[in-house]
Parts: C-alpha cells; sequence; structure tokens
C-alpha cells in the first residue's frame, strides 16, 4: 500500500491536466469529476506495483483511460465504435492558405489562436467518435508517443495511425466550419473536392 | 526538386510533428524543407495548429473541492474492505 504522503507529492500535480483530459471524454463535469476521483482511487491502490524510473503521468493516464473505457463508456450517448466521413488531406490548411485570412505578418498560430474560440476547439475534439477521439487526445493534447497510446488503448500502433490521421482530418473540417460560420473564413476558399460526405 | 520529393514529404507530416521519425528519415526531411518553402510552410502551419488545438484543449479549471475530494479517498477505508482507499 502506497504512503499517502509520496503518492500525494507525486501524483497530486497531474490533477488538473488529467480533469481536462477527463472532461473531453466524458463530456460532463460530474462524470469527469468522478472518472478522475476513480483515477486516483486506482492508482493509489495500485501504486506498490508501480516501479520507480517508469513515467508516472503515462502511468496515470492509462490507468484515466482504462477506467473510462471500462466504467464511464457505458453511460456515453453515442456509440463506441463510429466510422467518420471521408476528408480531404490537410482539409483546413488548402481552405486557410488561400485566403487573406493567413497573412504573412503574423505567424499562422497567433491567427488561430485568434480564429478558433476554446469552446470550438473543445467542441471539435469532443464530436470525434470515441474511437478517433482518444487517439488524438492522447496524441495531440497530451503528447503521448504512438507506442503508449497504443498500449493504453490496446490497439496496433497502425491502428493508432490511421486513426489519428483520420480523426484529425475531421476535427480540422470541423474546425474550419466553426470559423466559416462566424464569417471569418469564406466560401470562396472553395471545396475543391470532397465536402466531407462522399465517402463512408 | 521533384513533386515526388513534396508527395514523399508530405507523406510523413504527421508522423515528424508526432516525432516518430527514424534518424535518417528526419535528416530526409529536414533536408527538403530547408530547400522547399511550400513543404516549410505547410509544416509550419500543422505544428502551430497542434500547438494551439493542445494550448485550447487543457486549460479547463477543476472544479473547487475536488482535489480535497481526491485527498479524503487516501485517508479512509471507502469500500469497507479494510484497506484505505
Amino acid at each position: 500500500m502506497a504512503d499517502p504522503a509520496t503518492f500525494a507529492d507525486q501524483a497530486m500535480q497531474y490533477a488538473p491536466q488529467l480533469y481536462s483530459a477527463a472532461l473531453r471524454m466524458t463530456r460532463n463535469q460530474a462524470d469527469a469529476e468522478d472518472l478522475v476521483q476513480e483515477t486516483y482511487l486506482r492508482a493509489y491502490r495500485g501504486f506498490g506495483g508501480f516501479s520507480e524510473g517508469t513515467n508516472l503521468r503515462a502511468w496515470l493516464y492509462r490507468i484515466l483511460t482504462n477506467a473510462f473505457i471500462n466504467t464511464y463508456r457505458s453511460r456515453q450517448r453515442r456509440p463506441v465504435e463510429s466510422d467518420l466521413a471521408d476528408v480531404e488531406d490537410m482539409y483546413l490548411y488548402r481552405r486557410l492558405s488561400s485566403l487573406d485570412t493567413i497573412a504573412a505578418s503574423r505567424s499562422a498560430e497567433d491567427q488561430l489562436m485568434d480564429m478558433l474560440t476554446d469552446d470550438e476547439v473543445k467542441q471539435a475534439l469532443e464530436d470525434l467518435p470515441e474511437n478517433f477521439r482518444l487517439p488524438v487526445l492522447l496524441a495531440d493534447v497530451e503528447g503521448f508517443a504512438y507506442k503508449e497510446i497504443a498500449e493504453m488503448l490496446d490497439i496496433p500502433i497502425g491502428t493508432v495511425m490511421s486513426r489519428l490521421h483520420r480523426g484529425r482530418k475531421a476535427m480540422q473540417k470541423a474546425l474550419y466550419d466553426f470559423a466559416h460560420e462566424r464569417g471569418l473564413a469564406g466560401q470562396s476558399a472553395g471545396r475543391t473536392t470532397s465536402d466531407g460526405h462522399d465517402h463512408g | 526538386m521533384t513533386m515526388g520529393d513534396c508527395n514523399e514529404t508530405l507523406k510523413e507530416l504527421e508522423t515528424f510533428l508526432d516525432g516518430e521519425l527514424s534518424d535518417a528519415a528526419l535528416a530526409d526531411i529536414r533536408a527538403h524543407l530547408g530547400d522547399c518553402p511550400n513543404c516549410l510552410e505547410a509544416f509550419d502551419f500543422h505544428a502551430e495548429l497542434k500547438a494551439v488545438i493542445a494550448a485550447k484543449c487543457k486549460n479547463d479549471e477543476m472544479p473547487v473541492g475536488l482535489l480535497s475530494r481526491i485527498e479524503q479517498c487516501f485517508q479512509a477505508d471507502l469500500d469497507g474492505d479494510d484497506r484505505i482507499g
């Protein structure tokens, strides 16, 4: 059994980021709070088996992901496995780079920070079906390696990569649509090939 | 430079940004990006998009009291199995 003080010293610093990740997973505050609490309880109980020198943060995220999949997923109203419409590669870039929106005088990062609200980016991620949302969350928000994500989700690395690729494209399309709805990105950019609904 | 180089480079955009390329492949991509402003712009955009998504998706404020509720778990036998937690 872990010593409470040692465990708290080492593990509690990750609570804010685990809570954010839990919110993206469960999409509601009450379940996210329960999920983080459950994660810490499981981690505390398993802390004796945690070997020093391994990555504590990755270990906690693995517990969080497992707890979500085993306990909270059944509360979600949407199907766990769902397909995504095929979206053109570099969807957002192709549309924004032909507009004046991306002005040479400012970095793309500054402009994207201004163009997309926090809520829109969260929404775009949370709207992805779970089998795409978890890999994108773990890679793009949490910065885990393919191998770590494959272990957390118990899927092959090739599946992680293909889900990331398709999930990111779908998210880019959602972000473009949000910006477009607010008039920040014009129709003139053209929908040259896919509008996202022509493939299964 | 040929279109082939650009296509080969763009194919590795995600593995590059995810830090998953071998040293040799990384050197090839960097060499191409040094010569090709178009690919460099695309890579920059996606690197920055990734940074923006990360920044905007992890800034949620923790509800008041969650930390103390977690810490209470470490003090009590919650489920009556004679173990803390």
